[in-house]
């Protein structure tokens, strides 16, 4: 009984065309849906390219009999022509540049990054912004220039004899300089984030700004500003154009600010720069290289994606 | 209670601790603008660097006496009577070889002056000043070079001027220009750009109105923000790895029928930066196309287009003011990136045009690095005209997407 209600008629019966609404294929849709996909996937390509063009060649450096991973990581001479192979004479200037780089840029970055987010009036911001953003579009080969013609002179007059033509003070100076707007724009991202409820809160408890901004806005912020770092770090590890003009040109494990030393990237640039004959463990061992450079800033930036998203103090 | 009025001072005790506060605050307001200040002073300081070495006085000397060729003074010779004592002093094979080149008779009266200075008179530059040194210290100068070079002539020069940038390379510094560069640069963008924005667009289409979340989904997003982070030079040795030496019948052009070439050519070097600029591309083009609101979709649904459809006719138009501000910023990257040039092997020395994908390149950049790196100041000089030359087509191109996203940006 119940069955019979609730049968209704065809929709024919009662002069509609029955509609069918099932999705359906069209074929030109569908193409474009996968060639789109291509384009989507090609970037991963990319990724697998480099991981296996730098792996094999630098499989092959370590092939060579000469060459073991004792040398390697435990030495501290380059020199593949004569079979010297211990990285850590490219890896220390590749540290001092980028400890120094850090050193500049942290601060500076992050008080431009409290004084635009947090005091800078809507006018000063609109002046002081595309400061920073001019500073951060310079090529880095300028800042190269820059570096050997006008910061190297200077440090010359100040510490006379005791500082080389090209050392690392001055290339890691003025790639602090390149840092500071690229810490100064994510941190002050962060930091603007920071919901205006919270300063608020900390103004009617009677704090002052400053009070306010570093022990209220810059802890909620951390996380950001923590990705900026580690941003930045990766970028002075692989900045190769400041150094290739300004370290110096040959290896040499120092620790010294005021001797020329070449970085890991810096050396890079120099062999493959000149006629390199393939297969030759110059070239390969420039593989090797690369792909240590390429692991550290993976790492690096896998590490500030994975602060961003753990330590990301969620609002609203 | 009193446990808490001992952290909490009444009374003047508490105005002069407010007053430390607020002083302490002050302090460290004025240490934060300091940051801001030191940042402007650099700027204004690389600038002025820059400037300083692009003019400036130049002590020059003439190897041969001009007065051995023509009695008339060199600044005034016609054309023609440069045609003639070029034809007569130049020896046979190298006049003809310039003529191949460009027929003598069409060239300008200035091109055949500067062969004049470059060919037979050989002029050698003693020394240089920076605009500086020649504005403050003018007279010093002048008494150095009356004493050190006395035959040399002195002179306030612009390094920079309009020759600086169609004449082509040049092994000496006074004759050198930057159109090869420049030419190599624009072929780069153009490699570049051709490659990148399909493939990026395409991609960020993808991720934003296809793909599924999934798993896929996020690894290719993770992964198109790491390779944003991957140095440059990395890049380098991939298009060194791939494009120079696996692909080189194709990048050479061997497949086209190109046989004097090999894999160091201005398309291995611009599929190289293609693929460097890709992701900062797709992150743009996702951006923008996350900002067209979603009405606009379902209103194209609810016609009846279909997913593509919606797309290229509502989502891109609307997206394409943020688009092409990635464009602009993914082409000034690729005119200033320097590291994957070299390591691709960009020409240091050629003279040529680039008139093809398959011909040998180099570019504004690799000039500066190569002037940068030679010990003469003269060639200084030329590098920091060529950084003017640069800065100023970077700036423009930066001002037209400022004032792109300002005139096309739309609230919705």
């Amino acid at each position: 009984m119940k069955e019979e209600t609730l049968n209704i008629k065809p929709m024919e019966t009662r002069g509609f065309r029955q509609f069918n609404l099932k999705k359906k294929l069209r074929i030109s849709e569908s193409l474009i849906q996968g060639l789109l996909f291509f384009a989507g996937i090609l970037s991963i390509f990319v990724t697998v390219a480099i991981v296996y063009e730098l792996g094999k060649e630098a499989l092959l450096f370590f092939n060579d009999p000469d060459v073991t991973l004792g040398k390697f990581f435990g030495t501290t001479k380059w020199q593949p022509g004569i079979g010297q192979y211990g990285i850590w004479a490219l890896v220390s200037a590749t540290l001092t540049t980028s400890s120094i780089a850090i050193l500049i840029a942290l601060p500076l970055g992050l008080a431009s990054a409290v004084y635009l987010s947090e005091y800078a009036t809507q006018k000063m911001r609109s002046i002081l912004k595309p400061i920073l953003e001019i500073l951060a579009g310079i090529p880095t080969v300028v800042y190269g220039y820059f570096a050997l013609l006008f910061v190297t002179p200077i440090l010359k007059t100040i510490f006379k004899d005791g500082i080389q033509v090209y050392n690392m003070l001055s290339a890691g100076l003025v790639m602090g300089i390149m840092i500071l707007p690229l810490i100064a724009s994510m941190s002050e991202d962060a930091l603007s984030a920071v919901p205006r409820a919270l300063r608020e809160g900390a103004y009617a408890m009677g704090a002052t700004k400053l009070e306010t901004s570093l022990q209220v806005v810059v802890p909620a912020a951390l996380s950001g500003i923590g990705a900026a770092v580690i941003v930045g770090i990766s970028r002075a590890v692989g900045e190769t154009m400041i150094v290739a003009v300004a370290a110096g040109a040959g290896p040499n494990f120092s620790f010294n600010l005021l001797d020329a030393a070449e970085t890991m990237t810096g050396h890079i640039a120099r062999i493959s720069g000149g006629d390199l004959s393939y297969n030759s463990i110059d070239y390969t061992s420039l593989f090797a290289i690369a792909l240590m450079l390429f692991l550290v800033t993976l790492v690096l930036n896998l590490i500030s994606q994975w602060v961003v998203n753990k330590f990301r103090e969620q609002y609203e | 209670m009193s446990e808490q009025n001992q952290n909490y001072p009444e009374g003047s005790a508490f105005y002069s601790e407010l007053r430390k506060r607020y002083l302490t605050a002050t302090i460290w307001q004025t240490l934060f603008l300091s940051a801001l200040v030191i940042a402007i002073i650099s700027l204004t300081a690389l600038i002025y660097n820059v400037l300083d070495g692009a003019f400036g006085y130049v002590a020059y000397d003439y190897k041969n006496d001009p007065a051995e060729f023509t009695s008339t003074p060199i600044h005034e010779l016609t054309k023609e009577e440069l045609l003639t004592i070029l034809k007569a002093e130049l020896s046979s094979g190298a006049y003809n070889k310039l003529d191949n080149e460009k027929k003598m008779e069409d060239r300008s009266q200035s091109d055949l002056y500067i062969l004049f200075l470059e060919r037979l008179v050989q002029i050698d530059t003693k020394a240089t000043w920076s605009m500086t040194d020649s504005l403050t210290r003018g007279d010093e100068i002048r008494a150095e070079v009356a004493e050190k070079y006395p035959d040399a002539e002195l002179e306030f020069r612009s390094w920079l001027t309009p020759q600086f940038l169609t004449t082509p390379m040049s092994s000496k510094a006074e004759f050198a220009g930057v159109r090869t560069a420049v030419l190599g640069s624009l072929w780069l963008v153009g490699i570049a750009i051709l490659f990148a924005l399909p493939v990026g667009v395409g991609a960020a289409v993808y991720l934003q109105e296809y793909a599924p979340h999934n798993w896929l989904t996020n690894i290719i997003q993770t992964n198109i923000n790491n390779l944003a982070g991957v140095p440059s030079i990395v890049y380098g040795m991939l298009g060194l790895a791939v494009f120079v030496r696996v692909m080189e019948s194709f990048t050479s052009g061997a497949m086209f029928g190109v046989t004097d070439s090999n894999g160091r050519t201005v398309l291995s070097a611009g599929l190289t930066m293609g693929i460097l600029v890709l992701p900062l591309m797709i992150i743009n083009a996702q951006e923008a196309i996350k900002a067209v609101p979603d009405s606009l979709r379902q209103a194209a649904f609810g016609v009846g287009a279909t997913r593509w459809q919606t797309i290229w006719h509502h989502v891109l138009p609307n997206a394409l003011p943020g688009i092409m501000t990635g464009s602009i910023l993914a082409i000034s990257r690729t005119l200033g990136e320097t590291a994957p040039l070299i390591v691709v092997g960009a020409s240091t020395f050629i003279s040529l045009d680039p008139d093809s994908p398959f011909s040998k390149f180099t570019a504004l950049p690799i000039q500066i690095y190569q002037w940068t790196t030679r010990p003469q100041a003269e060639f200084h000089s030329i590098a920091a005209s060529a950084i003017v030359v640069l800065l100023v087509l970077l700036l423009s191109l930066n001002a037209t997407a400022i004032l792109l996203r300002n005139r096309t940006q739309r609230k919705w």
